[in-house]
């Protein structure tokens, strides 16, 4: 892979598959156990993170390497990012509910539920800590909301096979998933070898 | 270091402030919603600011929805029936609504903003429904399973009701519930007291307000209902009055009483009243003193299975046998009954085989 555009979509596949945020870093577990109860909504939730996770890195990659870095504020960054993520998903939310009553019914009513997601915010520290030039990002950022968004349609689908399961009551909820997103982060390790970012 | 350390704090306020100017400026435009108009009922109509839950519109407005969550859409209590401006339903009510409510736009008025011209119907009741704050003042063994509580109102401290309605009471998270319920209780105090609420509670085993009421609360402790709810109560009419009641079914029925002598009602009165045995029996000296003070007032209890030690020198039988035998002409009566459905039912039956016209009939099942 020689050509400029290799890197930055080797990133953009591997952050779906084999460094997928959930499955490979287990970050954002909370809306991930919360919100896999059916599938309909967790697509809508699958897509708001998609969205987010994408244009959040894009904007924190900006105010990173055009603001914090001339200024030698780099060490600012989790507050900072933490601020820009907030704000931004809250305009985005007033926007839609101005905007699109259909689109704020399947997308917007979940915003609020992700704006503290530490995927997100995850997904904007790993861009910086591996040096990720701007597409890069943007395509590492909107990888990783897709493989999150896999996961969470995965777990959902399984999930309802699970209803008409008989379940140890100790592992019912919460328990039974998270051995069943141990059992999905082992599947997804048969790619690991297929593609690698560091 | 000191310059590092106002530059680091600089920019950090930069970059706050213009975030939040931005989102002030999205909320000042793209979030205000302006004054949208709400139509209850038809009839009444309020302008509001747009933009919030209706739950807290509402509110705002002084009407108040029963929930328990506090608008967290967790409860499913808030249930409001939206003719227009509500748009389709969110995920976060579909847990709560089943096929049916959806046919008739029932919705969860936490989670529908009102965002344009609005129109709902709500029970008329609803207008003067608010939640109360209180203090247990005494808690007293009226029967060995029926609690009286006293409860002296903190916030509002005046509470305007009809005598025979009911509150609902808030049983908060404890053994047998992990969220807050609530529980119908009806007032048994008169209306003419207006800073004191009584209940007269009946301990029902495995029950959650009642085992709530019995074996936790304590005189001192605070207590939330809301109220006051229901159609129960006293119409002003010239007819004859029959009252029949069961077990703690006497609170309404004492409050209708109480709220008799207050007004100075005139009207032939009867009360039927049916118990167990004596032990199961209460409040016979307030019967006594209201049969003095009320013109045209008897109160008949009767004692289904007296004990030998009794010495139970009244009727005998179950309160379908006694109604039967005293009522007479029914043409003229008006009937108010509280009890268990099976003594209503049964009592309903008596009272319509004595031409009571059955729209007189009144009645409050639990």
């Amino acid at each position: 892979m020689s050509t400029t555009l290799a890197v930055p979509v080797t990133i953009f596949f591997a952050s779906i598959f084999t460094n997928n945020i959930l499955l490979a870093n287990y970050l954002g577990m909370c809306s991930f156990l919360s919100v896999s109860r059916e599938i309909k909504t967790s697509v809508g939730l699958g897509i708001a993170v998609t969205f987010v996770m994408a244009t959040t890195s894009l904007l924190n990659w900006l105010v990173y390497h055009y603001i914090l870095i001339p200024l030698n504020l780099d060490y600012l960054r989790f507050i900072v990012f933490i601020m820009v993520i907030a704000a931004f998903v809250q305009i985005v939310e007033m926007i839609i509910e101005r905007v699109s009553e259909g689109l704020y019914a399947s997308l917007g009513i979940f915003l609020p539920l992700i704006t503290v997601n530490c995927a997100i915010l995850g997904v904007s520290l790993f861009m910086v800590i591996r040096d990720y030039d701007l597409l890069s990002s943007f395509l590492f950022g909107f990888g990783s909301g897709l493989g999150w968004f896999l996961a969470i349609m995965a777990m959902a689908g399984i999930r309802q096979k699970l209803k008409r399961a008989q379940i140890p009551r100790g592992l019912e909820g919460a328990g039974i998933t998270l051995i069943i997103t141990g059992m999905m982060a082992l599947a997804f390790m048969g790619f690991a070898g297929i593609l690698n970012i560091t | 270091m000191i310059q590092q350390l106002l530059l680091s704090v600089g920019a950090i306020s930069a970059i706050a402030s213009l975030l939040a100017i931005l989102m002030v400026i999205t909320d000042a435009t793209i979030g205000n919603y302006g004054i949208v108009k709400l139509t209850i009922n038809n009839n009444k109509e309020y302008e509001v600011k747009g933009g919030r839950p209706l739950l807290a519109t509402l509110m705002d407005e002084g009407i108040f929805i029963p929930s328990a969550c506090g608008g967290r859409g967790s409860c499913g209590l808030c249930k409001v029936k939206v003719l227009e401006g509500a748009g389709q339903y969110l995920p976060t009510e579909l847990p709560w609504i089943s096929e049916d409510e959806k046919k008739q736009d029932i919705r969860l008025s936490c989670q529908v903003k009102v965002k344009q011209d609005f129109r709902i119907e709500i029970p008329e009741e609803l207008f003067n429904v608010k939640e109360f704050r209180g203090r247990v003042e005494s808690i007293v063994d009226l029967t060995h399973d029926i609690k009286e509580i006293i409860i002296t109102l903190i916030e509002p401290s005046e509470i305007e009701i009809r005598a025979g309605q009911f509150i609902q009471f808030k049983v908060p998270e404890y053994e047998l519930t992990n969220e807050p319920v609530y529980r119908a209780y009806s007032v048994a105090s008169s209306p003419s007291d207006k800073t004191r609420v009584e209940l007269e509670i009946r301990l029902v085993p495995g029950g959650i307000g009642t085992t709530y009421v019995h074996k936790y609360l304590s005189e001192g402790g605070e207590v939330i209902f809301n109220g006051p709810h229901g159609d129960f109560f006293l119409r002003d009419t010239d007819r004859e009055i029959v009252c029949i009641a069961g077990g703690s079914g006497m609170a309404p029925i004492k409050s209708i009483l109480l709220d008799m002598n207050c007004k100075g009602v005139n009207r032939r009165t009867r009360y039927f009243f049916g118990a167990r045995s004596k032990r199961d029996l209460f409040l016979e000296d307030t019967m006594a003193e209201l049969e003095m003070s009320l013109p045209d007032f008897t109160f008949i209890p009767t004692l289904s299975e007296p004990k030998d030690g009794d010495n139970w020198e009244g009727e005998t039988g179950l309160v379908t046998n006694i109604l039967d035998k005293h009522l007479g002409k029914g043409s003229n009566v008006e009937a108010y009954l509280c009890g268990s459905p099976g003594l209503i039912d049964a009592c309903v039956a008596i009272l319509t085989k004595h031409r009571v016209p059955e729209e007189l009939i009144y009645y409050d099942k639990f």
